[in-house]
């Protein structure tokens, strides 16, 4: 490295940081949190009794799993304002990634939601719950602990995915990446500090699923 | 979320006094049950007189579990009546409402082979879970009652421990602790101590004859042939979906009028 491309390293690290603190990090937590609602939703609908409500369940994850992520993007971004409905970049890029975690964490919960032993729905029924009551104190809170690492996972994958967000417009450290990178033509050197924040992000991430598995685990035996 | 009216409250010097007065506790008419095409219960019927222990004894696969379940809501019959105390009768016949399963489960509390407690909720909070949350009783006195009852089976030191930190044999006896404190006119047992390792199966089974003494009304199902006849007022013996022989522990044990019953019991005795 020489001394004009360390300086320009350097330099970069103030935007590139700025730009995950404010686009890619809130774009990933609010599109999470809405996500893991609709997931929950899905999940319930997808074990349902009910044939027809499950079946909407299930086409819609099938649809967002068996598709790009890149094109629910554009569909939202440049679909939605030819049926008039137009949006800020920000709006959409979330309503997107929240459509998209949605479908993928649904499964998650499901399965957790499954993983529960029957003896507990049983256990519930048996000192006199009702079948809501059942999930929210006794079934959700054992799902929890068992969706905590594949929806860590599912996080993370997404903090990577919101580079994707760069494409359409929203101001985040991907996009910053690029704009430094074509200003002072040094491409190499900007995408991988950009690849090194994102790193860095994403083992910061993982050390905090460690701590809330260890902290779920307190009444797991090992 | 139905309002629960609590059951009939036992006199305030509780823990675990169970309710008394003569006369039938449960009647059970023509109770059918199938799965799918196997039809597992013919026709149930049973009088269970309230001070009654009764085991239910039979080979695997006779529909012993199945007759509890039903009696605690878990399964639906598919046909016959239910009667629990002196609530309205529920019939099988069409499909009862939530309102009637509420009533079987609100009489009856179940206590599982496999315990069945919840893992994340500790010792006391599994036992209060149903009288707080379910049947919205004050807070502090049924914490006092489930230390009460805690103390009762030797947990006190245990409260605050989660299930997976108990052996099975205190796993039994909080699952136990946890149907009195729902204050149930009727206890249901399934093989409550087959998961148990040898060592362990006294502490439970003594706490169930303990019941027993102080009047508690039990249904039992049980392959402890010698705890049965020692514990039980009367052993049911079912085969086929069926209550095949029904009456005192001496007379069902050593002289069975069936001959079903008969091999039964032989081929227990002499497993070879
Ligand atoms: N949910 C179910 N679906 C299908 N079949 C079932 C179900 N539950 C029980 N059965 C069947 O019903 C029959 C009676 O079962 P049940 O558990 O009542 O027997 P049991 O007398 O308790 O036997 P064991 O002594 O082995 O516990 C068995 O043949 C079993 O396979
Ligand atoms: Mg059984």
């Amino acid at each position: 490295m020489n001394e004009s491309s360390s300086e320009l390293f350097f330099s970069s690290i103030g935007p590139l940081v700025q730009g995950a603190i404010t686009g890619t990090i809130p774009l990933a937590l609010a599109s999470f949190a809405i996500g893991l609602v609709l997931a929950l939703a899905l999940a319930l609908m997808r074990l349902s009794r009910r044939r027809w409500i499950s079946s909407i369940a299930r086409v819609y994850i099938s649809i967002v799993r068996g598709t790009p992520l890149l094109v629910q993007l554009y569909v939202i971004f440049y679909g939605l304002p030819s049926l008039g409905i137009v949006l800020d970049y920000w709006p959409s890029a979330i309503i997107a990634f929240s459509i998209n975690v949605g479908g993928y964490a649904a499964e998650v919960i499901r399965a957790a939601i499954l993983s529960v032993p029957k003896g507990q729905w049983e256990a519930a029924y048996m000192v006199g719950m009702s079948r809501s009551r059942t999930l929210s104190r006794i079934i959700l809170p054992q799902a929890a602990r068992v969706s905590v690492p594949p929806l860590s996972n599912t996080f993370i994958s997404l903090v990577k995915d919101t580079s994707l967000a760069s494409l359409v417009l929203v101001t985040e450290l991907f996009r910053e990446a690029e704009q430094i990178a074509a200003f002072s033509q040094e491409f190499m050197l900007i995408y991988l500090e950009a690849a090194l924040v994102y790193w860095v992000i994403c083992l910061v991430l993982s050390t905090g699923q460690g701590f809330l598995e260890k902290r779920l685990d307190r009444y797991v035996a090992r | 979320m139905s309002p629960v009216d609590p059951p009939v409250t036992p006199p305030v010097f509780l823990p675990a006094t169970p309710p008394t007065d003569a006369a039938a506790l449960l009647t059970v008419r023509g109770l059918q049950k199938s799965f799918g095409t196997t039809r597992v219960l013919e026709s149930i019927d049973l009088t269970v007189n309230r001070g009654t222990v009764l085991a239910l004894i039979g080979p695997s696969g006779s529909g012993k579990t199945t007759i509890l379940r039903c009696l605690n809501g878990l399964d639906l019959a598919d046909g016959g009546t239910i009667d629990v105390a002196d609530y309205p009768t529920v019939s099988f016949d069409a499909v009862p409402g939530k309102k009637q399963l509420t009533t079987l489960r609100d009489r009856s509390a179940m206590v599982f082979q496999h315990y069945n407690l919840f893992p994340h909720k500790t010792v006391l909070e599994n036992v209060i879970e149903g009288p707080v949350i379910v049947q919205k009783r004050n807070r502090a006195e049924v914490t006092a009652e489930a230390l009460a009852l805690l103390d009762r089976v030797g947990l006190t030191e245990k409260k605050d421990s989660y299930p997976f930190e108990l052996s099975g044999g205190q796993q039994q006896r909080v699952g136990i602790v946890r149907a009195l404190a729902l204050r149930p006119q009727l206890l249901l047992f399934d093989e409550p101590t087959s998961a148990l390792d040898p060592e362990l199966v006294g502490d439970v089974l003594r706490l169930i004859k303990e019941l027993a003494t102080e009047g508690w009304t039990m249904v039992i199902v049980t392959h402890e042939l010698e705890f049965a006849r020692e514990v039980a007022t009367e052993i049911a013996f079912v085969d086929g979906g069926l209550i095949v022989e029904h009456g005192a522990p001496k007379e069902v044990l050593r002289n069975p009028r069936e001959d079903r019953t008969r091999q039964f019991l032989h081929r227990l005795l002499f497993p070879f």
